[in-house]
């Protein structure tokens, strides 16, 4: 009897998941053992990381963009449908449009989204890079500065960690370049109390920071923007005061997932290990949606989905687990316009970033295209 | 009726317990509670200090067999 792989979210995880199944299955899915089935809510595929580079005229947009269809292998129905209910108990999922879609095995891969109005004034007030849109208008803001006080704010929680850091070199770099950066002043704010969640890569920016000057203020958790008197103010009682704001908005999973009951804030229970949801034998979850206490990261979505490609294929032709995610996360770190390193670990594996270099900024370019290829699963 | 969470953030090199913390105290409702587990010592102290920042109360805070567990209640 057919087999069918539902997978709910065309991000990397799921895109990864779904081209990987392809490669492994041929022959059920030629027999019409198995069919794969995806819900998307774009035609097209955006390199999310490439934001980043958006507001300093590094990248192209048309660079950020594939066609979804393109992407995927096209043995995978794919439609153009987001997921509106998750019924984890009937084995069905129904859609905006009205279908419904049963499944034997799903994989939750429905990412993550920046929520800047669940902060007062922080839509009005705030500058982001997390989205197209916001990357466009942080460019146009950056073109027209001239000099003055910018805060880079950043809330918990948020995906890809390092950015933060990264764009905070990278506008160093890009004041000085422009000649503005003696007339600007630059605050750096985080959460906790270190420039980073991970501590080997917060004191190796504490004195970066010092050397180019950028301050910085920890146990910074904003309360809330006032976009009239260009304030910012923090649960811990600070207030700074700014020309441009650069915010990483505080981010939730997607809404479906609190709407079918399946996770508070959009993010989905999981097994640490077999990424397996919490209570369902048949559901997996890759990528941002899932809860694990681990970095929400392209990387992680990559490594997840790997695991997850093999467990699904293991299970629909031997009927048994295949292995077991081990919590591995790789980051590029871009420690300016023309320098870079690295950083990765695992759930045993301590951090240990190594010196910056030109080599790795590189490699980190290289990797804005072969990013491609990871999403056909090739790499 | 308030709710108590549990995180396992023992090993979690990235975020982190207590940026774990902040983001589940986002999502709660005044009242309920939040247990944090971490392998890291400096959150036995990392996690009361930022409480007694912001206002939440730190309901309990114990060592267990290789890790600390930290109860916070969240305020306001």
């Amino acid at each position: 009897m057919s087999k069918t792989i539902l997978i709910v979210g065309g991000g990397l995880a799921g895109t990864i998941v779904a081209n990987g199944i392809c490669r492994q299955m041929g022959a059920e899915l030629r027999s019409g053992a198995l069919n794969i089935t995806m819900l998307g809510t774009s035609e097209t595929h955006m390199y999310q990381p490439g934001l980043l580079y958006i507001p300093f005229g590094r990248m192209r947009e048309a660079e950020l963009f594939r066609d979804q269809r393109k992407v995927l292998d096209k043995r995978v129905n794919f439609f153009v449908d987001p997921a509106k209910a998750i019924d984890v108990e009937k084995n069905q999922v129904t859609t905006e449009a009205g279908r419904t879609f049963k499944y034997d095995y799903m994989v939750l891969a429905t990412g993550s989204r920046i929520m800047p109005q669940t902060i007062p004034g922080m839509k009005e007030g705030g500058h982001w890079f997390y989205d197209l849109d916001g990357a466009r208008k942080l460019r146009t803001a950056l073109n027209e500065f001239k000099g003055g006080k910018i805060v880079i704010n950043v809330n918990a929680p948020h995906k890809c960690p390092v950015a933060p850091l990264e764009v905070a070199f990278m506008l160093h770099d890009y004041l000085k370049a422009k000649g503005l950066w003696d007339k600007a002043e630059l605050t750096y704010t985080y959460p906790i109390g270190r420039l980073h969640a991970l501590e080997p890569v917060a004191h190796w920016a504490k004195p970066e920071f010092e050397k180019l000057g950028i301050k910085y203020e920890t146990f910074f958790n904003t309360e809330s923007v006032d976009p009239q008197a260009k304030t910012i103010k923090s649960m811990e009682g600070s207030e700074l005061p700014y020309d441009l704001l650069i915010t990483i908005p505080p981010h939730q999973g997607a809404q479906v997932i609190d709407d079918s009951g399946l996770g508070k804030g959009g993010w989905v229970p999981t097994n640490t290990k077999t990424l397996h949801r919490e209570g369902s034998a048949n559901v997996f979850v890759v990528g941002d949606t899932t809860n694990i206490p681990i970095s929400k990261a392209g990387s992680t979505a990559h490594f997840e989905a790997d695991v997850t490609i093999d467990n699904l294929v293991s299970l629909c032709q031997e009927n048994t687990f295949a292995r077991e995610y081990d919590g591995k996360v790789f980051c590029f770190v871009e420690t300016g316009l023309g320098s870079g390193t690295y950083v990765w670990f695992n759930y045993t594996t301590p951090p240990n970033p190594g010196p910056p270099s030109q080599m790795i900024h590189w490699f980190k370019l290289a990797y804005n295209r072969l990013y491609w290829l990871s999403a056909r699963g090739l790499l | 009726m308030a709710e108590r969470q549990k995180i396992d953030a023992r090993g979690a090199f990235c975020p982190g317990p207590l940026m774990e913390l902040i983001a589940a105290l986002k999502l709660a409702s005044i009242g309920d509670e939040v247990d944090v587990w971490s392998s890291d010592k400096g959150s036995a102290s990392d996690i009361p200090a930022w409480c007694a920042k912001v206002g939440h109360s730190v309901v309990e805070a114990s060592e267990h067999d290789g890790y600390w567990s930290v109860v916070v209640r969240k305020a306001k």
